[in-house]
């Protein structure tokens, strides 16, 4: 594992109107890293994931890549830099196919700006075969047809097929029986073998000590907390959950607020 | 490859990678079989229900499947066609667009207008080609209010219904009526190929369509993917030939095919391309399915709901000339009347989903033979525009009830 973070978020900030999603967060992840993100409900996980994929632009701060400083204003800009998301909800669209959803956004097309479906079936194929997702029947069914676990693994590999170096999984878990879990949580392993940069939300601590190397613990909005996974266990990680000591008060009513 | 049974359990262990080989026939079969009773009924309800109308009709008045009439339909729907075509991308979107009918008023109008030998009319692709080009700009209108300032396309399009009424109110003036007397602008309606041209065209037709099928299951077997059987691809062949054939010959009986035809064929090829062969098609029908995760893959949404509406309102456009050529005049009525009703009618009977993301051109034109057929047919037996709306309305309820009530099968069989 190379220890200098592939992608590195300083000092980030995002406000929804009166509501302080995050305040001056330090995120970071190294290639070869499964990164956990933990944190309850509104913590701020899934914002700080948007704020990376360029799906809400931060209030401040500042994201590197590689050390360098980059602006993300976008989908197709963080993807670029090679960050691939998986989010909580998914976002596959239930009326187009495996291959379609996997190439959404980024169809290849041969000449007269023709679909090529063939190479991309074929690549489809592949990339599931390579990631040992093997309960998918046939490429060309609408993903609408398709179990939670299933839709988990199509979501996982369109991420994963575009020589991607940072693969961000909003709780891939939640929905999951017990087999199926099974499989994301080995993915997300091979994942992290293979080389690339990790990070997964999860509310399930026993997932995150079988996978991350590292824990980053989010609470109302900050990070309060950032363990080795082998250096802690989860009463630890559970406190800081829960009660983790905040820099700043947010401006919330007091009551909210348990320092 | 080994019998395989339909795949209708999705949670087999089967991997995605090891189907080899190519289907039979008989594997084909089985697997629309299923399909169909799952509730994936495709086309079929239908192609059933025409031929229920061609047996009433017929039954009640034998004037109904005569080459003569057969013709007459097939001029009468042109313009509902053309326009429901374009009905279909606002709808895959899952949105609406009510102005249809008024924006093929105005274009009809424009054209008639500009083409009035008067000593300053314009040369006839101009004036044809500046009613086209006006129902886009329209289209790129309705689309910026909806995308740019958040207008919800019922009310815009709402708005539309009424402005534009007022804009061929407006261009008529107190002229009352204005006759077409330019011959390429009658021509579309009233003007008929040559029996042997049909033919030709046919028969290049079906070449295209076998060699499109052929190099398609080419590439899919260069790359090791199963293809269809090449039984079904001759099927798929000769079942076009042989309708292509009734239809040609059917219509040499009497005047022959209209000019009209020729813009239906290029309209429905063209569209059906795009939609399903290119990348713009493809984010329409994400658009549709899933608005949120197409804007996380990188699609500009609003780029395509304002090509779609573009799309609608210039098919609008083109309806309205065809319609303009078909009655010979454009008048205060321009685009009113049961157009616009007609038109959406024709697109959601074919089975396209109002709720975005499934539909397809050639829902336009089956739900518009549908329209057409008992509007022609009711009017033979001498039946009101009384009658005919009932009828009508109660088809288009029939044939929402038997969508919904497949796709919930379809829900119950894990394929929805
Ligand atoms: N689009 C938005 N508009 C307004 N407020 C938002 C928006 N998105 C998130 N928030 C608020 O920001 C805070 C953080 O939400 P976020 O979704 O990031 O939490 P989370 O840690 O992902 O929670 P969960 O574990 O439930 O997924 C919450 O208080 C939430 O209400
Ligand atoms: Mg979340």
């Amino acid at each position: 594992m190379n220890d200098s973070p592939i992608l590195e978020l300083r000092g980030v900030s995002k406000a929804f109107g009166a509501v302080q999603a995050l305040y001056e967060v330090d995120f970071h992840v190294a290639a070869g890293e499964v990164m956990a993100l933990v944190g309850d409900n509104g913590a701020g996980k899934s914002t700080l994931i948007k704020c990376i994929a360029g799906i809400y632009s931060s209030d401040s701060g500042e994201i590197l890549y590689n050390g360098e400083p980059v602006s993300i204003h976008g989908p197709k800009d963080a993807a670029k830099l090679g960050i691939e998301v998986v989010y909580q909800d998914l976002a596959l669209a239930d009326n187009l196919d495996v291959v379609q959803n996997m190439f959404l956004g980024r169809e290849e097309t041969t000449s007269l700006r023709r679909l090529d479906e063939v190479d991309m079936e074929r690549r489809a194929k592949e990339t599931l075969q390579t990631l040992s997702v093997t309960t998918i029947r046939s490429v060309r069914q609408t993903v609408a047809g398709l179990s939670g676990g299933q839709r988990q693994s199509v979501a996982v590999a369109k991420a994963v097929m575009w020589n991607s170096k940072v693969v961000i999984l909003d709780e891939p878990t939640a929905a999951l029986g017990v087999a199926q879990t099974r499989q994301v949580l080995d993915l997300v392993r091979r994942l992290g073998e293979q080389g690339l940069a990790v990070v997964l939300v999860s509310h399930n601590l026993h997932d995150v000590f079988e996978v991350s190397d590292s824990v980053t613990v989010l609470r109302l909005g900050q990070n309060v907390a950032e363990f080795k996974t082998k250096e802690t266990n989860q009463t630890e990680v559970v406190e800081a959950i829960t009660a983790g000591k905040l820099s700043k008060i947010p401006g919330q009513p007091a009551a909210e607020v348990v320092v | 490859m080994s019998t395989q049974p339909a795949p209708i359990e999705t949670s087999d262990a089967t991997p995605a990678t090891a189907v080899p080989g190519d289907e039979t026939i008989g594997e084909y079969a089985r697997r629309w079989w299923a399909g169909l009773r799952a509730g994936e009924l495709g086309s079929l309800p239908i192609v059933v229900g025409l031929v229920i109308i061609a047996i009433v009709f017929q039954s009640q008045n034998n004037q109904f499947l005569t080459a003569g009439n057969f013709v007459n339909l097939i001029v009468q729907m042109a313009a509902i066609t053309t326009i429901a075509m374009g009905i279909v991308f606002i709808l895959l979107l899952g949105e609406i667009d009510l102005s249809v009918g008024y924006v093929s008023g105005v274009a009809g109008v424009i054209a008639a207008l500009l083409l009035i030998p008067d000593g300053n009319q314009v040369p006839t692709l101009v004036g044809i080609g500046a009613a086209l080009v006006a129902g886009a700009a329209i289209g790129v209108l309705h689309g910026l209010i909806i995308t740019k300032v958040g207008v919800p396309s019922f009310v815009v399009t709402l708005a539309g219904l009424l402005g534009w009424n007022g804009v061929v109110l407006l261009l008529i003036g107190n002229r009352g009526t204005v006759i077409i007397q330019n011959n390429t602008v009658i021509g579309f309606a009233n003007d008929f190929l040559s029996p042997a041209t049909a033919w030709i065209m046919l028969a290049a037709a079906l070449a295209l369509y076998a060699g499109v099928l052929l190099l398609a299951r080419r590439a899919r077997a260069k790359a090791g993917l199963p293809a269809q059987p090449d039984l079904l691809l001759a099927l798929r062949v000769v079942g076009l030939g042989v309708v292509g054939a009734i239809v040609v010959y059917v219509a040499n009986q009497d005047r022959g095919i209209p000019y009209v035809f020729l813009v239906l064929m290029g309209a429905y090829i063209v569209w059906t391309y795009v939609l399903n062969r290119t990348r713009f098609g493809r984010h329409v029908y994400a658009v549709g399915g899933n608005a949120e995760a197409a804007r996380r893959a990188g699609i500009s949404v609003d780029q395509v709901r304002i090509a779609c509406f573009a799309i609608c309102s210039f098919m609008a456009a083109l309806g309205g000339i065809i319609l303009a050529s078909r009655l010979r005049s454009v008048d205060t009525n321009a685009g009113g009347g049961s157009i616009l009703l007609y038109s959406i009618a024709a697109a959601v009977i074919g089975g396209t989903s109002l709720f975005g993301g499934r539909g397809h051109i050639k829902s336009a034109v089956l739900g518009a033979l549908v329209i057409a057929s008992i509007d022609n047919g009711l009017g033979l037996l001498g039946l009101s525009s009384g009658t005919k709306f009932v009828v009508t309305g109660l088809v288009l309820l029939a044939a929402v009830t038997i969508d919904s009530l497949s796709r919930r099968r379809q829900e119950r069989a894990g394929r929805a």
